[in-house]
């Protein structure tokens, strides 16, 4: 029983790069109408940048939990400007063919100067170390990613659903003409908002850097699980992306537990259930 | 109208058989397939640097000079057997490939394994560790040479048991490398004296090892022995840090570990670790003078794996076969059997020789991963701990269990 408990929490904490990540999707998918498959490579440029700041520039991990994602959500914001917008209108196809071009031109550059074993990142001090809980010897610092991811997910939450700024959002995806004629930058709302996901993405890859390896190909492995995410929770619902994402992990953490040789599948089973059951996802609205 | 359909397929089966006898005579064109993974998690040990490898041995053969034309092609077999196999196909069949080398990923490095013997071809393996190459699955086409899992078994497994720890768990990924590493390494645990207390099979190329890791702590055995390679075991180092099971007194037996991925995990997290290993880039002139070379023309700077090193010492060595055959004679069996015939002496490995199972022999060494303030420089990573002689190293010839030693 105690192993099990301890097999719930270390779901949770994979559960919060999920809801991390397919929340940053969510939101540039319900904005943009477009299948950020870029999504995971922004994510790996979170943390190389994370180790760039620490290793060249001398600056820590906490300055880089809002540089990192200030600078990739800059860069998103040019590849919106000059590539994306382009595509506004058009079948989603086009931009997921796109964005997945760019994620292997991404992945590609990197590998070629950084390999694939990638590089380490130190915990930070303040965050060493572990406290025993009874059932199980939990590190610090997952349980500080848990908690910042959790308040991170529903701060955007917030922001979205219940503010001002949010309500221009969602007004401008569902008629752009009419947002405009009130006197709202409509495009450069647009590519904020991308900003805006592309910054999600970067913080989680800060936030994996002392974790995981920072490795190239760091994005690739776990957006295919993300999008399993995103689908199971139904496209461009931002509380349903949060939920999906942590309890997909909790559900993977216990298949690890259960019957290990599973746990890669896992999330794809489901996926196809919840298809086969609920094509709009747990909390999507059909179409 | 029915003759004329035999007679153009007789004419069709003697002109194939004109082509295949042409394409057996003996000539200097040489062509070599370096087949690896070249952008997943085992491209830092093998995958571009083993081109490279092969083509530093091709300069170094000077057969070029002698009018020799060899070339050398690379592929991605992305750690799936069945594009590995389908590239080894078309390399035989359309591209005329001789040998191929390196094939890390003891998965596909099987599959090929039978690809190569059909096609009769030359098979240098350096990249995979499973024992089987030169046991229940050896081929007249066959060489291993870097390592296997009985070498790596007997090397860090031994050591560990006698050292106390003889209660093991295993963290093995979940196909053909990880349950030959686990059957050797278990071999070795219970022929010491130790028990194997469980272990859990992890999919390969796992980003998150926490689940195993707690599962392994909770195990409470002495040694929690990693049978997986590359990324899986730098995860698995790192985290097992984070959790602290080797502050709670449970010891990492890294059964497969290369410089890239102490490079990796950083010395701060990897320092004590023991391990096995043939080559290390600083452990004589010789070597250093070849790591110089090498790293000089790595894009990332990196000093060579002993996959590496066993690509290029292989393909000096098949290339020699070939110059005492006094050309080359597209036909793997002959090259193959010519190479067991002559002792092989690189710079790398030193003398050794390939024994008739396939299995290339050469010392192994048992390295410790230094303390970051003994590490002098950027891959100043390994003290030696003791030497295996090579007639130890590796299967006893009356252990194996490969048809070709039954004649």
């Amino acid at each position: 029983m105690q192993a099990l408990y301890a097999q719930l929490l270390v779901g949770l904490i994979n559960g919060s790069f999920y809801a991390l990540l397919s929340l940053g999707l969510a939101v540039i998918f319900g904005m943009l109408n477009i299948i950020n498959f870029a999504h995971g490579a922004l994510y790996m440029m979170g943390a190389f940048c994370a180790y760039f700041l620490l290793n060249v520039a001398g600056i820590g991990y906490w300055p880089a939990l809002i540089v990192a994602p200030i600078v990739v959500g800059i860069f998103g914001m040019i590849l919106e400007r000059t590539m994306l917008k382009w595509l506004s209108g058009l079948d989603h196809l086009y931009g997921l063919l796109l964005t997945f071009g760019l994620a292997l031109i991404i992945q590609g550059v990197f590998q070629n100067y950084f390999g694939s074993s990638g590089l380490p990142y130190a915990i930070p001090d303040q965050l060493k170390g572990g406290m025993n809980l009874g059932f199980m010897f939990l590190p610090i610092y997952r349980g500080w990613v848990v908690i910042f991811s959790l308040v991170v997910c529903l701060l955007t939450w917030y922001l979205i659903e219940r503010t001002r700024l949010g309500a221009y959002l969602r007004a401008a995806t569902e008629n752009p003409t009419l947002v405009r004629a009130f006197g709202i930058n409509v495009p450069r709302m647009i590519t904020l908002t991308y900003g805006l996901g592309v910054g999600l993405a970067a913080l989680a890859g800060v936030l994996s850097a002392p974790i995981n390896q920072v490795r190239p190909l760091m994005g690739a492995d776990l957006i295919i699980v993300v999008f399993a995410v995103v689908v199971i929770g139904g496209m461009g619902s931002i509380m349903g992306s949060i939920i999906t994402g942590f309890a997909l992990g909790v559900i993977e953490g216990l298949t690890k537990y259960f019957y290990p040789e599973a746990s890669n599948t896992v999330v794809f089973v489901l996926m196809v259930l919840v298809l086969l059951v609920k094509p709009s996802g747990l909390t999507g609205r059909a179409t | 109208m029915k003759t004329r359909i035999a007679a153009s397929l007789l004419l069709g089966t003697a002109l194939s058989l004109a082509a295949t006898s042409f394409a057996l005579a003996q000539d200097k064109i040489v062509k070599i397939g370096a087949l690896s993974d070249q952008s997943g998690l085992y491209a830092d040990l093998g995958g571009p640097g083993s081109t490279l490898a092969a083509q530093m041995a091709v300069e170094d053969s000077g057969l070029t000079a002698k009018g020799w034309k060899i070339d050398i092609i690379s592929g991605d077999h992305q750690n799936k057997p069945d594009i590995g196999v389908n590239i080894a196909r078309q390399w035989f069949d359309v591209d005329k490939v001789d040998i191929i080398v390196d094939v890390p990923n003891s998965g596909v490095a099987l599959a090929v394994n039978n690809v190569v013997k059909e096609k009769n071809g030359v098979y240098i393996n350096s990249g995979a560790a499973t024992s089987d190459l030169t046991n229940a699955q050896c081929s007249p086409n066959t060489v291993h040479w870097t390592y296997d899992t009985y070498m790596l078994a007997h090397g860090t497994g031994q050591a560990l048991v006698k050292s106390g720890g003889d209660t093991w768990f295993f963290l093995t990924a979940d196909y053909a490398f990880g349950a030959a590493l686990e059957r050797d390494t278990t071999a070795v645990v219970t022929a010491n004296g130790g028990k194997v207390l469980g272990g859990v099979k992890h999919p390969l190329n796992t980003a998150d090892f926490s689940s195993f890791l707690l599962q392994a702590q909770a195990s409470k055995a002495k040694v929690i022995g990693l049978a997986n390679a590359g990324g899986d075991t730098t995860n698995s180092i790192k985290q097992a840090a984070e959790f602290g099971i080797v502050k709670g007194g449970q010891k990492l037996a890294a059964l497969l570990l290369f410089i890239t991925d102490v490079k990796a995990i950083g010395l701060e997290t990897a320092q004590g670790l023991n391990f096995t290993e043939t080559f290390y880039w600083d452990r004589n002139d010789e070597s250093r003078a070849f790591a110089k070379r090498f790293s000089a023309r790595m894009k990332n700077g990196a000093e060579p794996t002993m996959v590496h090193a066993g690509v290029y010492s292989g393909v000096i060595h098949y290339l020699k076969a070939l110059e005492a055959l006094g050309g080359n004679p597209h036909d793997g069996v002959k090259v193959v059997e010519k190479m067991k015939s002559i002792p092989t002496d690189d710079p790398l490995f030193g003398k050794g020789e390939i024994e008739p199972n396939g299995r290339k022999i050469h010392p192994a060494y048992l390295f410790e991963v230094k303390k970051p303030s003994e590490s002098k420089g950027p891959w100043d990573f390994y003290k030696l701990v003791a030497e295996v002689p090579a007639d130890q190293a590796f299967t006893p010839l009356s252990e194996s269990k490969c048809a070709l030693l039954k004649k």
